[in-house]
């Protein structure tokens, strides 16, 4: 399969009065086509950031792509013009934002808001713009959708807003989905059907997925692969059942354990100390060694480069050197990787 | 944990007019109790009332209906300011939005001191900035964090100011609302076994409100699950989680997506149906197994106890 989206070493940077924050600090990952990968990390961690800058949204200045290439399709679109930019954005490249109660028009009908691209891109004419509408809210399960387009954003609740949100990227079948964090303002029941929603839909269309979220639980449902991100940087990158099931980074191992497992009896969680490091002045050396407990005076020198653990799986430790010693992850980590495999063998009726 | 009663909220009901014909009834006839040293969880979807059940205990809300009685006295009703303060003595909250519920023009001593100075607890200048000191450091803060403002903090931190401004007036219930839910996953954990161990070391006794299950399961003794302004089911953390009975609490468990792509493969979810009970029928309260309350018509509770007789512990 050939990559769909290739980023190669893309640094952005914010230039504010406190000087230049360096939001993204060399990231390189591809995304093939009918793929999903999944971008983790706390909130500052640059993995938003990542993401509009491939669709250009960043606003410029005070921000920039310092250097890195963008190579959607062979086309290097980090050197496109905002003209060029706007004939991809919606079409070629669609983005679903967070909160469906502001990436709406609040003054714009619902029926408008989703043919505008198709106006826009498609050249459609109204009619047959007002007939995709319809296929569209149909396909996100939305009912009614005669009177709904009528209607305006104020009058869905939340999970209907964010099925509209999602019907207006997928308006123009693109071929390249970005999710930033779809669900995280909605409830289990609603964030339940918007994830399978966009799954089927993905496997009707065949587009690529990049799903940005920090819950590990929506990342183990529908990623194929994960990315992790810290400090602007990815520190590993894997399948999924690398990532769950085989982590290698201490940052990884920390947010696995800083969530409770539904049958963990454990006193204490595993919570990472500390909080991420400020970009204006990123640390020498690893980013993450103030906070990591097996951290060694290289990491305080030197900024580790990836290290191949498999074929598909990467982690930018320097735990993984030949030379380093053998650390093996907490015990609430093992444990907790260890009660997995067993829950998912038990019956499932058990948790049920 | 003992079986003492903390908290008895009887029959609460807490209604809202929102036009000349329409009521919201946001809380409608809520019965439970909290045992002292215990941590409750109140879980459901936004807009079941699990909020405005916390605000009315906490009489931020005046209750329309019913009763909570806190240490067998009631806290709504009539009540001269006496009275009232040493309810809000005993009772404190940390709120959701650690970034909303701080004045941003106060310094940090003054938001945690306040409650301090109201209840006159600390005399002198010198006693009261060493009580803040002393709070700032049980929350895992430095004291010379006590002269900043709130907008230099992190979420993380701040969550910790306002846990530190509960705790100053050394109340022995607190109800926290979603005190985690605008945090990161790594902070989540911090804040949390924050609050395990403070409730260790203090005996506090929690009302802890959220929508994220597994968090709730982790921190909480017992929970409580709310659908539309009723309670449809309470018990145990762990007997919930095994043996759930009524289907809106299992549609809400399948619901949650688990760090376990295995698991995650092969879950199904399963979606509530509120037309499926027999509405010829006003649904009771009712105890299948011990501790074990869930909401049901007779019949239904005939098919529980039948069915959750033969599951063991």
């Amino acid at each position: 399969m050939d990559n769909l989206l290739e980023v190669k070493n893309m640094h952005v940077s914010f230039d504010t009065y406190g000087g230049e924050v360096q939001a993204v600090r060399g990231v390189n990952f591809s995304v093939k086509k009918g793929e999903t990968l999944a971008i983790v990390g706390e909130s500052g961690s640059g993995k938003s950031v990542t993401t509009k800058a491939l669709m250009k949204l960043i606003p410029m200045p005070p921000g920039r792509i310092k250097e890195g290439e963008i190579l959607f399709e062979g086309r290097d679109l980090a050197k496109l013009s905002e003209k060029e930019m706007q004939k991809i954005r919606g079409k070629d490249i669609s983005m679903i934002f967070q909160d469906p109660m502001t990436s709406l028009n609040p003054t714009m009908k619902v029926g408008n808001q989703i043919m505008e691209g198709l106006i826009k891109h498609q050249k459609m004419n109204k009619a047959q713009a007002k007939k995709r509408v319809m296929e569209l809210l149909e396909l996100v399960g939305i009912p009614d959708a005669e009177s709904r387009i009528k209607q305006y954003p104020h009058q869905f609740s939340g999970g209907m807003r964010q099925r509209v949100v999602v019907a207006i990227a997928l308006a123009c079948n693109p071929k390249l989905l970005i999710a930033d964090e779809p669900t995280t303002a909605l409830d289990v029941t609603i964030q339940a059907q918007i994830i399978e929603l966009m799954k089927d839909i993905q496997k009707k269309t065949d587009s690529a997925t990049i799903f940005i979220t920090h819950d590990l639980g929506v990342v183990a449902n529908v990623a194929d692969r994960v990315a992790v991100m810290y400090a602007g940087k990815i520190v590993e990158i894997g399948t999924v059942d690398d990532i769950f099931y085989n982590p290698k980074h201490p940052y990884t191992w920390g947010l696995l354990g800083s969530m409770p497992s539904l049958d963990s009896e454990d006193a204490e969680l595993y919570a990472i100390p500390g909080s991420p490091p400020d970009l204006l002045n990123p640390p020498k050396g690893d980013a993450f060694a103030p906070r990591n407990e097996f951290a060694m005076q290289i990491d305080k020198e030197q900024d580790p480069p990836l290290f191949k653990v498999s074929d598909t799986h990467y982690a930018a430790t320097w735990l993984l050197h030949e030379h380093a010693p053998d650390i093996d992850p907490p015990e609430a980590i093992k444990k907790r990787v260890a009660g997995m495999a067993t829950s998912s063998n038990s019956e499932k009726g058990d948790r049920l | 944990m003992s079986q003492e009663k903390l908290v008895e909220i009887k029959n609460l009901k807490q209604h809202f007019k929102t036009g000349r014909n329409s009521v919201v009834k946001a809380v409608d006839g809520l019965n439970f109790s909290i045992y002292k040293g215990e941590t409750f969880g109140l879980v459901g979807e936004s807009g079941c009332g699990k909020s405005t059940t916390g605000r009315s205990i906490i009489r931020l809300y005046n209750a329309t209906d019913g009763e909570v009685l806190f240490n067998g006295e009631n806290v709504h009703g009539k009540k001269n300011r006496e009275q009232l303060k040493k309810f809000n003595r005993e009772m404190q909250m940390i709120f959701q939005d650690p970034y909303a519920s701080l004045n941003p023009r106060m310094k940090v001593v003054d938001i945690i001191a306040e409650g301090m100075d109201i209840h006159g607890l600390e005399g002198d200048v010198k006693a009261r900035k060493a009580k803040v000191e002393e709070l700032l450091e049980t929350v895992g803060l430095n004291k010379e964090h006590a002269n900043r403002y709130p907008h230099e903090f992190s979420g993380g931190q701040r969550q910790r100011i306002g846990i530190a401004r509960a705790l100053a007036v050394d109340p022995s219930f607190i109800i926290a609302d979603e005190p985690i839910s605008a945090l990161d996953v790594s902070i989540q954990a911090q804040v949390v076994n924050l609050l395990k161990q403070l409730q260790e070391e203090k005996g506090l006794t929690y009302l802890f409100i959220a929508h994220d299950l597994s968090m709730v399961k982790y921190i909480s003794d017992r929970i409580g699950v709310m659908y539309f302004g009723k309670m449809v089911e309470l018990a145990d953390a762990d007997e919930l989680y095994k043996n759930p009975m009524h289907p809106y609490t299992q549609s809400l468990l399948s619901a949650i997506p688990l760090p376990d792509p295995i698991y995650e493969r092969s879950r199904e979810r399963f979606t509530y149906d509120p037309n499926d009970h027999d509405t010829s029928e006003e649904p009771e309260f009712r105890e299948v197994r011990p501790d074990h309350w869930v909401l049901c018509t007779t019949k239904e509770f005939e098919n529980y106890q039948r069915e959750y007789s033969t599951v063991t512990e």
